[in-house]
């Protein structure tokens, strides 16, 4: 078993309540090296926010394990540092103190110098210097995402979990959001698991992209992206690119016509 | 990174200034048409100018008071219990209120009974305050006291359950203690309704007030009210109302001048 990474094990779980139970995910295996970038890409249903909640630890495995690093996962902490994609910025804070917000916590307890000098070193690696005054409601729904991206940095996790981060995007935008991402990343390395339902998305930015099945909730096929880092806007014009987008669309569009045939006939959820 | 830009906030700042200005001219002018047919009714002989002052003539009743230090006193008095019952209820509601969002026994045995007591007139528990602790001080901040506790109880209570949560799951992933989830997350988005809470709290608690010093009291607004009835001193009473209306405008100014002060973050629709 290797020590670095996330090391997904068995995991299994299923919601009971008094209308019944339903398995959101069964018998997931996974191992992800440090510095990853894992897409989890699937239809709605398929559970890739559920695995990637246990991963946060919000959610515990019914049966199987998590761990990062060697460690078993009982809850959320610092060491996972979570995107959601309704931002979740806290908007009582400016853009500064929400990115000071974790520093200021016990956990990561240290002097108010040095806790000046990370946030705004995490303000300008996002590039957010001119709105570090400014409160949540004044930004753009882009701009808050970098805050929350800032936010995650600053407490210098090992893992970045993103939950489909720039889904509430208009498309401009979410574009530009996947090359920033991989430029603050290509700065800063960390292992990142991406939730997304964009097949374009999920080839850009990983290494590997886990296609997942829905009913119950398992890893389908895992697919290796070779291309080169860095990637930018014209990666995705690449015939290389093109070719593998169409691979991960052909798998996604067969699992999708098979929820679609299981609605029609029932037996599902 | 040029790509997004803030809202336009100029734009809007010069709207609503505009509308600021245009907010103080209603104001003023709404009062004004009062104070005209006031005088209009009067003139007319549309009530009986014997059975209503002229404005005049509660102007000269407020000099004369005020000159002798009676309006002061009448003041005070009504102030000092506002302010004291006020405290003590906001206090018992912020307190109650957060025990009751944290400890799901406190919940549910406090839930049920909730409903009862808010439908329940302040006013209602005067006979029955006065049976216990006499006519003096105590019965009046203890009816005071729950007329602005229940209140503000509710509407701390409504905006604890209808907090979001993901700003606490966002604080877990940083490392928050269950602590520095109370301080850091849940208190600073209470504030505004806090506030909130106040503002209704001191309208409900101040019209209570009135009531409470109608039925016995020798120094109050109120009591100041039912000493000139029973003289049939029309302008000392027209001014009671008056008073107690002026002053209703002011303390709730106060309170919204702090609440735009402590919530500028909020998003607000428009005013």
């Amino acid at each position: 078993m290797p020590e670095h990474g996330i090391v997904v094990q068995g995991v299994g779980l299923t919601y009971s309540s008094a209308a019944g139970s339903f398995e959101a995910l069964r018998d997931i295996n996974l191992t992800i090296q440090p510095g990853e970038f894992i897409c989890l890409l699937g239809p709605s249903g398929c559970g890739k926010t559920t695995l990637l909640n246990t991963i946060a630890g919000f959610l515990e495995p019914t049966v199987g394990s998590v761990a990062v690093d060697g460690q078993r996962i009982t809850g959320p902490g610092p060491d996972r540092g979570v995107v959601f994609q309704q931002y979740a910025v806290f908007p009582w804070l400016t853009v500064q103190e929400n990115v000071q917000f974790g520093l200021r916590l016990a956990a990561n307890r240290c002097s108010p110098d040095e806790m000046k000098r990370t946030a705004e070193h995490f303000i300008d690696l996002v590039n957010l210097r001119d709105f570090k005054d400014a409160y949540p409601k004044q930004l753009s729904g882009g701009m808050k995402q970098r805050v929350a991206i800032a936010r995650a940095y600053a407490v210098n996790p090992k893992v970045l979990l993103m939950d489909e981060p720039f889904g509430a995007l208009d498309a401009q935008t979410r574009h530009f959001m996947q090359e920033s991402l991989l430029q603050i990343l290509e700065k800063e390395r960390k292992t990142v698991v991406f939730v997304t339902h964009g097949v374009e998305e999920a080839a850009f930015l990983s290494t590997r992209v886990v296609i997942m099945a829905a009913c119950p909730g398992r890893v389908r096929e895992i697919i290796p992206i070779d291309l080169p880092y860095p990637r930018d806007a014209a990666t995705k014009t690449s015939p290389e690119f093109i070719k593998i987008r169409a691979v991960i669309e052909k798998v996604v569009r067969e699992e999708f016509q098979k929820l679609r045939l299981s609605e029609v006939s029932p037996g599902c959820v | 990174m040029a790509a997004e830009r803030p809202t336009t906030d100029g734009l809007f700042q010069r709207r609503q200034r505009r509308e600021r200005i245009e907010r103080r001219i209603y104001f003023l002018a709404s009062f004004a048409t009062l104070l005209l047919i006031w005088e209009g009714c009067r003139a007319t002989g549309l009530i009986n100018p014997k059975l209503f002052p002229s404005i005049a003539a509660v102007v000269q009743s407020a000099v004369v008071q005020l000159r002798d230090g009676s309006l002061q006193q009448h003041m005070y008095a009504s102030f000092l219990r506002v302010l004291t019952s006020f405290s003590i209820g906001i206090t018992l509601a912020v307190v109650l209120g957060f025990l009751i969002g944290w400890f799901r026994v406190v919940r549910l045995m406090v839930d049920p009974v909730i409903n009862f007591f808010r439908a329940l007139p302040p006013i209602a528990l005067i006979p029955l305050m006065i049976i216990f602790f006499g006519i003096g001080e105590t019965s009046k901040i203890i009816v005071l006291s729950y007329a602005s506790f229940f209140p503000a109880l509710v509407v701390i209570y409504q905006a604890l359950v209808s907090l979001d949560p993901i700003y606490i799951r966002a604080a877990r992933t940083l490392g928050a203690t269950n602590m520095e989830i109370f301080s850091r997350i849940i208190l600073p988005q209470l504030v505004p309704h806090i506030i909130t809470a106040c503002r209704v709290s001191l309208g409900v608690c101040w019209a209570t007030l009135v009531a409470a010093e109608l039925i016995a009291a020798q120094r109050g607004i109120g009591a100041m009210m039912v000493e000139a009835q029973n003289f049939f001193q029309m302008p000392p009473l027209v001014l009671g109302i008056i008073l107690i209306g002026i002053i209703s405008l002011v303390m709730d100014a106060i309170v919204r001048a702090i609440e735009a002060h402590a919530t500028q973050w909020q998003e607000k629709m428009s005013s």
